[in-house]
């Protein structure tokens, strides 16, 4: 028995992954309750320790193909989940838009049916439409992982902030968290939002009125308008990113007030608590939401957030083709074990 | 039944129209065509005021000939075209080949006109030659006429026509980019919404501008609270307006887009319970006239694309009258009689249609609808007789089934089965 397929016999055994049931698809993170967004950061622990090591490889995946279909450009998200995939030993295919047939005018619909002929296990889905992903799933049979739909959802970015704060903080129980920013069009808010108040965090959305959805009935969070009234008791700062074009729909007026307004400043970084970290998805507008000081600082986080970011894809993607997932996977595992 | 009232009876038709009504008139006319119409309510042909039959231009998802096919199974002898075709029907001639085209289908195919040259909102169409073929509906639908001043001037030519304007209520400025309503749905499914101000904006603008034309105005597929209250209040300080609603505006909530199935994507957008509400209540007290079914038949593939960019629309001629008698007449908000009004009688007269809406007396012309009020059905996934597929509503169970439909005289469906 090699060393890697003890580990991975280890992580299958010792890491309760039940309660994830038998879930086939990540389309969003609403579908997540507490215990299993723990479990996943509890084996999100496993595979951090596999990327620390000298050879960062083990076998779970082999075997297996994973797709990412990217028709949107994010080339950091495509290369989190392709090093994720190799680390455990997945073959991956690439599917970019830009060099696709997509652009001659072919549907999602036979653009999924064709990759799907090719023989693939899980697709990584990333669209600059809310709810594609979602669809995709009812015209494949692979594990579906939405990898950020519109301004909809992107499950792995808030299960790797998640994880990041509890490295950190040790626990999100009544840790004290302010979203800062354009909310309205982010699919990042959306997912943290929802993976923070399942974790027992307290989420205040701060933002101008224009930036926030029309309704904010749907999560359990608090808003203000005033910056300034909440940094003094923001344990985390989590600054979403500002997107030039928003100037454009007289969502505000200008970046430079938005950034007087709702930036961290240094100022305003001085005034958070001792010990508060700093958060941003990236990637960073320095001197717009952020000073570019700021990111900076020691209590910034956001590097240790990209980290962290291929540790929670292998988690996800280990939990959607791994043991008990299909059978070619669960065969695959125990003869490994066997032998 | 028809508007003056209820009543037991054999219908006799000859020639297309009705030559006498009353009881145990079968036995007098041996070796005529019988249709059972046992436990059925007789009701004049409904009347459609708003269904897009997409020929010219779309007849991959729905042509003149399917789309009338399902009218006539939806108890429907009349239908007025929407003009979004390609090209629009904004001149004589492109009307001319609607009407032609109807000619041979298995219900009265009317046609409505544009209000503007391309349905562009720049310049008037020529109303007056489409007038002389019959059409007296105007409408830019699919978009509302957004300048003032353009409207008004198309209101006051159209008093001149004895035409009635309609419109799609909705302002672009506030709609552009949206697919669906704004709200508690619309913030959590990421998804861009329209206010329900979008639609009540423009709802208050043609309002002014009645009063200050005096012209008519019929507004169409009204979804929200707020659009019902004014039209209430219009109609309660004598301005000639009126009003209609579709079937799932009835129905269904934004709720149903949860899964970004865009069969739920429509213009206007499926609103909140409340509206809901306020639309069957428009509807039990008269201030909305007419149910109308807004039909928009579009290609499956159309429809598969995301949600954003998926055409809006849905089908409806086959499922108005057993939804309106589901979700109207069960629901407790009006009766079985006041619901055929809304689909018969009442926007017959909005279309000046004269040969529809009846009443079903001698001498009128035999346009009916035989339903069977008593009969189940669940709605399948097969869109009917319709060329798409795009049905909000399958696996409903609904009450109410189209028996037979006769079309100036002649048994158009039998048994609930299309005859041509």
């Amino acid at each position: 028995m090699s060393g890697t397929t003890r580990d991975l016999t280890e992580a299958s055994s010792t890491v309760d992954t039940s309660s994830f049931g038998d879930r086939r698809h990540l389309l969003t993170v609403s579908d997540l309750e507490r215990p299993e967004i723990e479990q996943l950061l509890e084996l999100t622990d496993t595979f951090v320790e596999v990327s620390n090591r000298a050879i960062p490889k083990v076998p779970a995946l082999r075997g297996r193909t994973v797709v990412t279909l990217f028709f949107e450009d994010s080339t950091r998200t495509r290369l989190s989940f392709e090093t994720a995939a190799k680390r455990l030993s997945a073959d991956t295919m690439s599917f970019a838009v830009s060099s696709s047939s997509v652009n001659k005018g072919e549907s999602v619909r036979d653009t999924i049916e064709t990759i799907e002929a090719m023989g693939i296990d899980a697709v990584v889905v990333r669209h600059k439409s809310s709810g594609v992903p979602a669809q995709i799933a009812g015209w494949t049979n692979a594990a579906v992982i939405n990898a950020g739909d519109g301004w909809h959802q992107h499950p792995t970015q808030a299960l790797l902030d998640a994880y990041t704060l509890r490295s950190h903080l040790g626990s999100l129980d009544g840790v004290r968290i302010s979203i800062v920013g354009d909310v309205k069009h982010s699919r990042v808010a959306r997912s943290d939002i929802e993976v923070f108040t399942k974790l027992g965090a307290e989420v205040t959305l701060v933002a101008p009125p224009t930036l926030l959805p029309p309704s904010t009935a749907p999560w359990d969070v608090r808003v203000s308008h005033d910056f300034d009234s909440v940094v003094g008791s923001t344990d985390v700062c989590y600054l979403l990113r500002m997107q030039r074009e928003r100037m454009t729909e007289a969502l505000v007026p200008t970046l430079r007030e938005y950034t007087a307004h709702y930036g961290l400043t240094s100022a305003r970084a001085d005034r958070l608590p001792d010990g508060a970290l700093i958060m941003h998805p990236g990637p960073m507008n320095r001197g717009v939401e952020i000073a570019g000081e700021v990111a900076d600082r020691p209590n910034a986080v956001i590097t240790e957030q990209v980290a962290n970011g291929v540790a929670v894809r292998m988690a996800v993607l280990f939990l959607v083709l791994g043991p008990g997932r299909a059978s070619g996977a669960k065969n695959e595992i125990s003869s490994n074990g066997a032998g | 039944m028809d508007a003056s009232g209820e009543r037991e009876a054999d219908v006799v038709v000859a020639d297309g129209r009705i030559v006498e009504v009353g009881p145990g008139l079968a036995s007098q006319h041996a070796g005529a065509q019988v249709l059972d119409a046992s436990g059925c309510l007789v009701s004049p042909g409904l009347v459609d005021l708003h269904t897009h039959l997409r020929q010219p231009g779309k007849e991959e998802a729905e042509t003149i000939e399917t789309g009338s096919r399902a009218a006539a199974l939806g108890g429907y002898t009349a239908v007025l075209a929407m003009p979004n075709t390609t090209p629009a029907m904004d001149c004589a001639a492109v009307v001319r080949e609607v009407l032609e085209l109807g000619r041979s289908a298995p219900c009265d195919v009317h046609a409505s006109g544009a209000i503007t040259v391309e349905r562009a909102g720049a310049a008037l169409a020529p109303m007056a030659e489409m007038a002389e073929l019959g059409v007296r509906i105007f409408t830019d639908d699919g978009t509302g006429v957004q300048d003032d001043r353009l409207m008004r001037r198309a209101l006051e030519y159209s008093v001149g026509l004895g035409v009635t304007l309609a419109q799609h209520c909705e302002v672009s400025s506030l709609s552009e980019g949206t697919c669906m309503h704004e709200g508690e749905w619309s913030s959590r499914l990421g998804l861009p919404g329209q206010p329900a101000e979008a639609e009540e904006l423009m709802v208050m603008r043609d309002i002014a501008l009645a009063r200050l034309t005096g012209a008519r105005i019929h507004l169409l597929h009204l979804s929200t609270a707020g659009s019902v209250a004014m039209v209430a209040a219009a109609k309660a300080s004598g301005l000639p307006v009126s009003a209609e609603a579709a079937p799932h505006h009835f129905t269904l909530t934004d709720e149903c887009c949860k899964e970004y199935d865009a069969t739920f994507k429509v213009h206007p957008p499926l609103r909140n319970a409340a509206d809901v509400a306020a639309l069957k209540a428009g509807l039990a007290d008269g201030s909305i006239d007419a149910i109308a079914t807004d039909h928009a038949p579009h290609a499956p593939e159309d429809k598969e694309r995301p949600f954003d960019q998926a055409p809006p629309g849905m089908l409806g001629l086959e499922f108005a009258l057993a939804l309106a008698f589901t979700e109207l007449v069960d629901g407790g908000a009006m009766s079985e009689a006041d619901v055929l009004g809304t689909l018969s009688w009442k926007p017959a007269a909005i279309a000046q249609m004269v040969d529809h809406g009846g009443p079903v007396e001698a001498g009128h012309a035999a346009n009916l609808c035989i339903v069977d009020p008593a009969a189940r059905w669940t709605v399948d996934a097969s869109g009917g007789a319709s060329r798409s597929r795009n049905v909000p509503y399958v696996g409903r169970e609904l009450r109410g089934k189209v028996r037979h439909t006769v079309l100036f005289g002649e048994p158009v469906v039998i048994g609930g089965e299309a005859q041509r």
